[in-house]
Parts: C-alpha cells; sequence; structure tokens
C-alpha cells in the first residue's frame, strides 16, 4: 500500500504490452494504432519523465496504464515495488494526480469544489477541505478569494488549466500523471504554465509522466525523455541532452528535428563551455604599458574594468595612445553581459542582436570571469552533430540525484560529456 | 345556445367555488400522478439506454408508438378493459410522457462531454458516485426541459379524460364537457381558462425551478 | 371482443354517412384543411424569422404558448363566438358548433410545431453553406429556396408530423360536439352505455390506425430527406438543434398527438 504522505513514487514499466484487436482480417500483425509494445522503463521518483512521440505511438495508452484507465494486455506496472493491477482501482486513482488536456472540471461545482474532489471523495474533514482547496489556488497563482466561488465557465483556458492541477495535486498524490495538459491553450499563456510549473516542481517534487507530441515541450519540461514511435515501441529513454547529442535511431533523429544542435544549445549553459581570458586594464593605467599587454589578445582588444571588476568596455589596439592614461571615452561597451547560468541559446541570440563575437561573463557581483566567443559556441554545436551515429547506442542510465553542474562554479565547464 | 344565456356568469363561479375547487384539486391528480411515474420509468429507461445503446432505439420506437395514438383512442381502448375509473386514465396519460421525458433524460446524459465523464473516473470516482454526484447533476438541464414539457403535456390530455364519464375523477375536463352538454358556456369557459392558467403556471414554474437548481449554467462571466 | 369484428364486419357501417367511409373522409377533410391553414400561416412567418433570425424570440415565445394550451380548452374557448357569429355570417347554426371552433381550435395548435420547426431547420443549415451561396452570387431568395429549405426539409417534415399528429387528435375530440369525423363512433357508442362498446373500441382502433399509418408515412418522407442517418447522439455531441424551443428535438419520432 502506498504511503500517502510519502512524496513521490517510483513507476516501473516492466515489458508492458496493450494490444487492440485490429479492425480487419488483413491488419492482423500490424501494429494498432494506440497499442504499446514491450515497454520497459523506470521513472524514478521526483523526476519528470516525458513521454512523447507522433499520434498513435501508444504514449498516452501508457500513461492510461499508470492508473489503469486501459488494462496491460501483459506486463506489471510497479508503483513504488507494488504491481498497480494488484491495488484496489478507485483506491489507486485516488492517490494519482490526474490532469488531461480538456481538464474536465466539472461545470457544476465552484472552483473550490473541484479542488477539493479527491479529498472529498477520501472523507477529510469539511474544513481542511477548505483549507486545502485555497492552499493549492494559492499554489498555482490563483487568488483563493476571487476564484473559491466561481464557476468554471466563467474562467478562461489558462485559468481553468491551473485548476486543474490544483486539483491533481489535492490529495498529495506521490505521482502525477498528465496528458497534454497544456495542449489547449495559446503559445504565450503555455509558455508561461510551463514555466511556472517547472517552478512548482522545484517545491513538489512529484514522480511525473507527461504525455505531449511537441519535442520543444519535452526537452524544456522533462528530467527525462522517453521518445515513442508507431507501433508503440520505445525508440530511445534518456536526458533531454543526451537525446539530442546521440539519438538511437533515423527515427529519433527525425523526430527531434534537423536543429537538434540549437535545440541543444538552449540546454546547454555557459558554466558548460570553456572561457577565453581576457586581456584587462584599469583607467588610468599606463597607455604605453596597455598598449603592448593588448597583443596578448588574439582579437586585440583590452577590456576596460573598473575597481570592482566591472567591465566598462572594449578599447582596440589601434585605440590606445602611445602615451599618458587611459581614459574611459576610449571605451565601446557593445558586447552583452552573460552570466554563468545564461544558456548558449540565449547568449547566442543575445550575441548576434549585438552584431559581435564576444561576450562578457560576470559573476553575481558583476565581476569579469572571462569572455565568451562565438565561436566556442559553434564548436559545442558541432560536437553534437558529429556524435551522431545510427547505431544502437545504449542510452546513459539516468542516476538518481545526480548534481546539476551548474551549481559549482568552479567546476570545469564540459561536466556534461557527449558520447563521441 | 338558449337565447339570454349570459356567456360568462361570475355569479355562479362564486356560488359554487368550493365543487370548482374540487375539479381542480382532482385535475392535479391526474396530471401529477402520472408525471411522477413516467419521470421514475424513464429514468431508468433512460440510464438503461445509455449503457447499452442498442435500446435506444426500440425504446424510442415504441414510446413513440404508443405516444402517436390520440388521447381519446388510448382511453377508449381501455375502456372495455378497466372500466370508467382512475387506472384508465392514469395509464394512457404515463405512457404519454414515456417518450418526451425518455427523450430528454437520455439526451440530458449523453450531453455530458466525455471528457468530464473521463476525469472523473481518472481521479478515483466509482461508477456509481460518477452516475449520481457528476452525470446527473450535468444532465439535469435538458432532463428538466423534458419534465417541463411533459407535464404542461400531461396537464393538457388529462382534460381529455373527463369525456369516460369520470365524473369522480374528470378535473377540469369535466366541467368543460359538462358545459358542453348543458350549453352552459360558463362552465366550459371556466373549465377551459383554468386548465390553460394551470398549464401556464406549471411551465413557469419548472422555468424558475430549473433557473434555481442550475446556477453554474446562468453564472455571468467575470461575476463574483 | 367478437362484437368488434361484428362492428368491422357489418356492411352497414361501411357504407351511408355514418359509415366508416364517410367518418373517415370527414376527418380528413377537417384535419387536412387545418394543416393546410396553419401551414400558410406559420411556414412563411418560420422562414421569414429563420432566415433573417430577427424576432426569434417572439416567435419561440408564442410557440411556447401554443404548445402549452390544452386542445380541448382550446376547441371550446371560441365556441360562444362562432355560435353567435355563425347564423350571422347566414351559415347554419350547427356550423358554428360543430366545425368552426374545431377548424380554429386545430389550426391555432398546429401553427407551433410547424413555426418553430420551420425556424429551428433553418437555424440548423451550416452558417458557411450560406456565406458560400451569398459570395456567389445568389440572392437572398434563392439561399432560402436552394439551399435552406432543402437542406431543412427533414426538420420541416417532422414539424409537419407533429402538426398532423395533434390535428388528427383534436379532430377526435372535436366529435364531442356533433361534427363528423372518426371520433364520432366513440362518442356514440359513449352514448349507448354497454351496447356501445364496438363502437367505442372501432372507433378507438380507426383513430389510432390512422394516426399511425399517417406518422408512418411521414416519418417515411423525413428519413428520406434526411442527409445522413438519425443515429442515437453518442456521448458528448448536441442532440439536434434541440433547446430552440426548449425541449426535446423536433426531428425525430413525433413528439405529436398532445389531444
Amino acid at each position: 500500500m502506498v504511503d500517502q504522505h510519502r512524496q513521490a513514487a517510483v513507476v516501473e514499466f516492466e515489458h508492458v504490452t496493450k494490444r487492440y484487436d485490429a479492425p480487419a482480417a488483413r491488419d492482423k500483425g500490424k501494429p494498432t494504432p494506440g497499442a504499446v509494445n514491450d515497454l520497459s522503463l523506470t521513472v524514478p521518483a521526483g523526476k519528470i519523465c516525458i513521454l512523447v512521440g507522433p499520434s498513435g505511438c501508444g504514449k498516452t495508452t501508457s500513461l492510461k496504464m499508470v492508473n489503469r484507465l486501459i488494462e496491460p494486455t501483459a506486463g506489471k506496472i510497479l508503483i513504488d515495488g507494488v504491481d498497480a493491477s494488484t491495488r484496489e482501482l478507485t483506491d489507486l486513482r485516488r492517490s494519482i494526480g490526474y490532469v488531461i488536456q480538456q481538464v474536465g472540471l466539472f461545470p457544476h461545482q465552484t472552483i473550490g469544489d473541484n479542488v477539493a474532489t479527491v479529498p472529498r471523495l477520501l472523507g477529510w474533514p469539511k474544513a481542511r477541505l477548505n483549507e486545502r482547496a485555497e492552499e493549492l489556488l494559492a499554489l498555482v497563482g490563483l487568488d483563493p478569494a476571487k476564484y473559491r466561488d466561481r464557476f468554471p465557465s466563467q474562467l478562461s483556458g489558462g485559468e481553468r488549466q491551473r485548476v486543474g492541477v490544483a486539483r491533481a495535486l489535492a490529495a498529495d498524490p506521490p505521482i502525477m500523471l498528465m496528458d497534454e495538459p497544456f495542449g489547449a491553450v495559446d503559445p504565450i499563456v503555455r509558455d508561461r504554465l510551463q514555466n511556472e510549473f517547472l517552478r512548482l516542481q522545484e517545491t513538489i517534487a512529484k514522480t511525473i509522466l507527461f504525455v505531449t507530441h511537441d519535442i520543444d515541450e519535452a526537452i524544456k519540461m522533462g528530467d527525462l525523455v522517453a521518445v515513442f514511435q508507431t507501433g508503440g515501441i520505445l525508440a530511445q529513454f534518456g536526458r533531454p541532452l543526451d537525446i539530442l547529442a546521440a539519438p538511437a535511431s533515423e527515427f529519433v533523429a527525425r523526430f527531434v528535428g534537423q536543429d537538434r544542435g540549437l535545440k541543444r544549445l538552449s540546454l546547454l549553459r555557459i558554466s558548460d563551455v570553456p572561457l577565453r581570458p581576457a586581456v584587462t586594464a584599469r583607467p588610468g593605467d599606463n597607455a604605453a604599458d596597455a598598449r603592448r599587454r593588448a597583443l596578448d589578445d588574439p582579437l586585440r582588444y583590452l577590456l576596460l574594468i573598473d575597481h570592482g571588476n566591472k567591465p566598462i568596455g572594449w578599447i582596440a589596439h589601434g585605440d590606445i595612445p602611445a602615451e599618458g592614461g587611459l581614459s574611459e571615452s576610449l571605451a565601446n561597451p557593445s558586447s552583452p553581459i552573460l552570466n554563468k547560468r545564461t544558456t548558449l541559446k540565449d547568449a547566442l541570440s543575445m550575441m548576434l542582436d549585438a552584431d559581435v563575437q564576444t561576450g562578457i561573463v560576470v559573476d553575481r557581483t558583476g565581476a569579469v570571469q572571462g569572455l565568451l566567443s562565438i565561436d566556442t559556441i559553434a564548436d559545442k554545436m558541432r560536437e553534437g552533430e558529429h556524435a551522431a551515429t545510427f547505431d544502437q547506442v545504449p542510452p546513459p542510465d539516468p542516476e538518481i540525484g545526480e548534481p546539476d553542474p551548474a551549481d559549482d562554479p568552479g567546476a570545469t565547464p564540459d561536466a556534461v560529456e557527449v558520447r563521441a | 345556445m338558449p337565447p339570454g344565456t349570459k356567456v360568462f356568469d361570475f355569479g355562479w363561479v362564486v356560488g359554487h367555488l368550493g365543487s370548482v375547487g374540487e375539479r381542480i384539486v382532482q385535475h392535479l391528480q391526474l396530471s401529477i400522478l402520472p408525471l411522477i411515474l413516467g419521470i421514475v420509468i424513464s429514468l431508468v429507461l433512460a440510464v438503461w439506454a445509455v449503457r447499452q445503446h442498442r435500446v435506444y432505439a426500440p425504446i424510442t420506437a415504441i414510446t413513440g408508438l404508443l405516444y402517436t395514438i390520440p388521447s381519446l383512442a388510448a382511453f377508449a381502448l381501455l375502456l372495455p378493459i378497466t372500466g370508467l375509473t382512475l387506472i384508465t386514465a392514469l395509464i394512457p396519460l404515463t405512457t404519454y410522457t414515456l417518450l418526451i421525458l425518455f427523450r430528454s433524460f437520455a439526451a440530458g446524459f449523453t450531453s455530458v462531454p466525455a471528457e468530464i465523464l473521463e476525469a472523473a473516473e481518472g481521479m478515483g470516482y466509482t461508477r456509481r458516485q460518477r452516475l449520481f454526484r457528476v452525470e446527473l447533476p450535468l444532465a439535469v438541464p435538458l432532463m428538466i426541459a423534458g419534465i417541463r414539457l411533459a407535464s404542461v403535456t400531461t396537464i393538457g390530455l388529462a382534460t381529455v379524460a373527463s369525456v369516460l364519464g369520470g365524473d369522480t375523477f374528470g378535473g377540469l375536463g369535466q366541467l368543460i364537457t359538462e358545459g358542453i352538454q348543458t350549453f352552459f358556456p360558463t362552465k366550459y369557459l371556466l373549465g377551459a381558462a383554468l386548465s390553460v392558467l394551470l398549464a401556464f403556471s406549471a411551465d413557469f414554474l419548472f422555468v424558475r425551478f430549473e433557473r434555481l437548481i442550475t446556477p453554474w449554467a446562468h453564472a455571468r462571466v467575470g461575476a463574483g | 371482443m367478437d362484437n368488434i369484428t361484428a362492428f368491422f364486419s357489418d356492411p352497414a357501417q361501411w357504407s351511408g354517412s355514418s359509415g366508416i367511409p364517410a367518418r373517415l373522409f370527414e376527418h380528413l377533410v377537417i384535419a387536412g384543411s387545418s394543416v393546410l391553414l396553419a401551414i400558410l400561416i406559420a411556414v412563411p412567418i418560420g422562414l421569414y424569422v429563420g432566415h433573417t433570425n430577427r424576432g426569434s424570440g417572439v416567435a419561440i415565445n408564442l410557440a411556447n404558448i401554443g404548445r402549452a394550451v390544452p386542445s380541448y380548452a382550446m376547441m371550446v374557448i371560441p365556441l360562444p363566438l362562432t355560435l353567435t357569429l355563425a347564423p350571422i355570417l347566414g351559415y347554419d347554426a350547427g356550423f358554428g358548433l360543430t366545425f368552426l371552433p374545431i377548424f380554429l381550435a386545430m389550426t391555432f395548435l398546429a401553427i407551433p410545431p410547424l413555426l418553430v420547426s420551420t425556424y429551428a431547420g433553418l437555424r440548423s443549415v451550416d452558417r458557411d453553406l450560406i456565406e458560400a451561396g451569398r459570395g456567389m452570387g445568389l440572392s437572398e431568395r434563392q439561399i432560402l429556396t436552394r439551399i435552406e429549405i432543402p437542406l431543412a426539409s427533414s426538420i420541416l417534415v417532422g414539424g409537419l408530423r407533429t402538426a398532423t399528429l395533434q390535428v388528427i387528435a383534436t379532430a377526435t375530440i372535436g366529435a364531442i360536439l356533433g361534427g363528423g369525423g372518426l371520433g364520432r363512433f366513440i362518442f356514440d357508442g359513449l352514448n349507448q352505455g354497454e351496447a356501445g362498446y364496438p363502437s367505442i373500441y372501432g372507433g378507438a382502433i380507426l383513430v389510432a390506425g390512422l394516426a399511425i399509418g399517417v406518422d408512418l408515412i411521414l416519418a417515411w418522407v423525413q428519413r428520406r430527406l434526411t442527409p445522413r442517418a438519425l443515429r442515437p447522439p453518442r456521448r458528448g455531441e448536441r442532440s439536434s438543434p434541440a433547446s430552440v424551443a426548449g425541449g426535446p428535438d423536433l426531428a425525430s419520432p413525433a413528439p405529436g398527438a398532445a389531444a
């Protein structure tokens, strides 16, 4: 019996298969849409696992087998080691949060009552129900006083989606199943909901199985991504970065898209790449001396910094006077200021916008740490492309609790290794 | 009409308030009983038809057939079997409600969007909880529309029951029949007016009732 | 029971002014003429309201009112008027009793279903088709006759079915006033006590048979006019152009014989 109070559970698929009867005899043996074929994977506790693939690939079917809206033809699904099929059906469902694309809020109940649905089914006392509903509405960014007594018909699509998430979280389930939850809203709202959900997950840390057909959403949201292909076959399972860097088959390569190099860039940060040291000088420094040192820089530019090591601007070698002191007025502040957490994609964007080849990387205090050149980014992109082979490359085992390299500023930038 | 008969004799009405009142009560009996019976039967049939799609067509066909038979003929067909009793009136009055109620109940159930039912199932409602807490409440608007129509129709059909010679149960129709037979306009006009009034009142009350129990369907966007 | 077969097998029943054919004819004439008049009144209004969508609220409300009125009541209300009016207009007094009030009542009762079904039928036509028609240069009248009416025809016939059954039923009761029609068998029988049972029963069978027969014919016509098979609504689908009149839909089996 899964402990209701445990924050997140481990979900395992063991050789799960779902077969549907083919409509016509001549189709026997061919994979039917929605079927699932010998699916085995493990979702560690507290991680978001995305199930992604084209229509009819079995991703939604796989999801629905966890709360047994669909029963497997063969194989087992284990939740914290317990076979889901041995659990009492409604008990099981009440311990799993379920969010669907159209939300499915009950139109005849207030928002507050909707959110409190599962706790009410579980028999929580009335006072606790209200309290919990308000807590959750606040959690998803809706003012409880304003929304609790409204009806779903009075809310916008984005607001309803949030209520749907709140409702799924109400009984604090260890697992959440989400079936294209952000699909029915416009891209701007979707982006916001995705960001907020990721932030929410940092607090609640639940095990989440998330179905989508959008590879960009998969890469953005997932700790782990399971790519399905038509026929219910798992094509690849691993971290988004690994799938982008080393697609396991031509199908996966095609599915993630031609621009997977660029996609990777959105997953890599400046902390993942080497920086170039800057040749620096301060205002008032001896000009002749500075002039000589500027020749050390490959592009022959000097970076003027202040006493706090904050960047002021560039001075080209040719612009440095032969004698006297360096003055601030010579400096040209054209480069974007970046920090180690900036994604390579954003950095690239900013540099292209400013029409420069170099970005200045600073730390939390604003002090210069180094320079990022556009070539470094291009190299990183190319690294990924060369790694693409179409042999079956076994995906790396996802480790539970893997440290995030970006957290350690002193770490060598190449912490994220790419299989060659 | 004998010359000199007043079209409407108020004096008579005032003098016979008691018996007129009795007729009204009879009429209500005649209308409410079939309605309640019809609701119960139709509810069962509708739930069945929604679970087993195949029975929808046959049920519609049978109730439709019963509905097609003009009420007088229906009453007359039962007369030799059940005699000049209340039952002779009640049976056809009940079967007439079935078509309307069955169809609106079934329509009510099928109007519940599938995703709401899926969400309910996925969250852990039992089948029965789903029926009573989700499907029925959401089916209510269409169901009440049907009950409204059925009640108005039944009140109207009940007026015909009187021609069977129902002095004991004839209701307002009896006023009409007696009025015609005795060439007494006051009676038949009163009977007619009262039955019309009764029908309209029922209609109005049901509109109010529906509004009362479905606050969500009338909630204004941006209110509250 | 054998008396009933006797009723039908007696040759006298089949001839003369009070025989079965005569009564049937009377019934059809009374019913048919009022339906015709109702069509002439209701359909043009319905077409206008349906095509332009103006005045729909008023039309619907009137239809609701008409639907709520008991037919028996409707029949007797004009009596004082028709009785006094008939001789003035030069008609036999009996006409004012046996025909006119019933005729007026039936016409009045037939109008709401025809009006509502015409309106609902026109509203059910896909707006895109109408827009396409306008775009191609069809005049408003052409849109009505070439697009809207053909596509709405099955719903229109549904309304006709309802109206016709309503009228057949009302005509049956109307016989109480002494006029013609199949209802006479029933009333004449009622007046004869025990001996009248065969007549009552026979009349009832005839009336039921007429109603069912007409309904079947119109149902067949309606089915022929329907573009795709009428299936019971699937979950989540709207039933049909229903809630227009605030009630279950008018397109399927006649919600008819309210009399």
